[in-house]
């Protein structure tokens, strides 16, 4: 499998790290929800299918990655830098 | 100041090897004496770090993935968002950097005990090279000047294209001898020189 880095290029996946389900979403540190809790640390979807998750370039630019893949066939969709996606996304200024 | 010892050791043999009947494919040597200088801008820092590394170095760089520039001993290259090698002969290299770099602009760490750099050089550079790494080394794919960061068996190595057939190797100076071993191996087959 081969992962395009928005900034080192094409590169083998053995110079990255997967870090997990990018859907999920953290409750509040201060929440008791333990429901909500057990969902973000153990429910997964494992969808048959395109998925968005978590890599970590960590043998190449060492920065963290938003990657759209599809489960089934592997195909990666789009590529993204982590804090980019997550800053659209929770409409920070950058 | 205390003289820097080579990591290589024993393991640097100056001399020809490998395959006599190939020519020198290609020519292996340690860069000695370099400061090596590495630059960490903010996020919003970029374009104000790389015209202070312009006026420390006179190496000015414009902010695109992966660009850098060579002038005899003197070198920079990007290889991570806002992250630099910078890299020079003159021992104040750091100094330098930090007169003109604020902690509001970068971080700055001196690197210069933590790396040992190879350079490898000649007609089937390219060749050797992609045995060890998984990246394209061709000029279209790797430009001159150009900077990259990648892995050998796991271990992390910055590279720099040189010229056409020139590439430095930033290795960790714990791992350089090893490493040196593995590309004297993998440079057997084409035959080389230590210089
Ligand atoms: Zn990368």
């Amino acid at each position: 499998m081969i992962i395009k880095c928005p900034y080192c290029g094409p590169r083998d996946v053995i110079e990255f790290t997967y870090q997990g389900d990018a859907t999920r979403t953290r409750p509040e540190p201060g929440s008791a929800d333990q429901e909500a809790w057990n969902r973000y640390v153990f429910d997964r979807t494992n969808p048959s299918g395109a998925h968005r998750e978590f890599w970590l370039h960590g043998g190449g630019c060492r920065q963290h990655l938003l990657v759209t893949r599809d489960m089934t066939t592997h195909a990666i969709s789009s590529v993204a830098f982590a804090r980019d996606a997550v800053k659209s996304a929770t409409g920070e200024r950058k | 100041m205390a003289e820097i010892q080579s990591p290589l050791g024993k393991a640097y043999v100056p001399g020809d090897h490998g395959n006599a009947a190939g020519g020198v494919g290609v020519t292996i040597r340690e860069r000695r004496n370099l400061s090596i200088i590495q630059v960490t801008a903010w996020s919003d820092t970029i374009p104000a770090v790389l015209t202070a590394i312009g006026s420390a170095t006179g190496l000015v760089l414009q902010n695109k993935a992966g660009l850098g520039r060579v002038a005899g001993e003197k070198s920079v290259f990007g290889f991570a968002p806002g992250r630099y090698f910078i890299v020079g002969a003159t021992p104040e290299l750091e100094l330098r950097l930090r007169s003109v770099i604020a902690p509001d602009l970068a971080t700055i760490i001196d690197l210069t005990h933590g790396r040992t750099v190879i350079r490898v050089s000649g007609p089937r550079a390219e060749w050797v090279l992609s045995k060890l790494f998984a990246i394209d080394f061709s000029e279209h794919a790797f430009p001159i000047a150009y900077g990259r960061a990648t892995l050998h068996h796991d271990i992390h190595t910055n590279i720099q294209r040189i010229d056409d057939e020139t590439f430095d190797l930033y290795v960790f100076r714990t791992f350089a001898r090893s490493f040196w071993q593995t590309l004297g191996h993998a440079a057997e087959e084409v035959g080389y020189r230590v210089e």
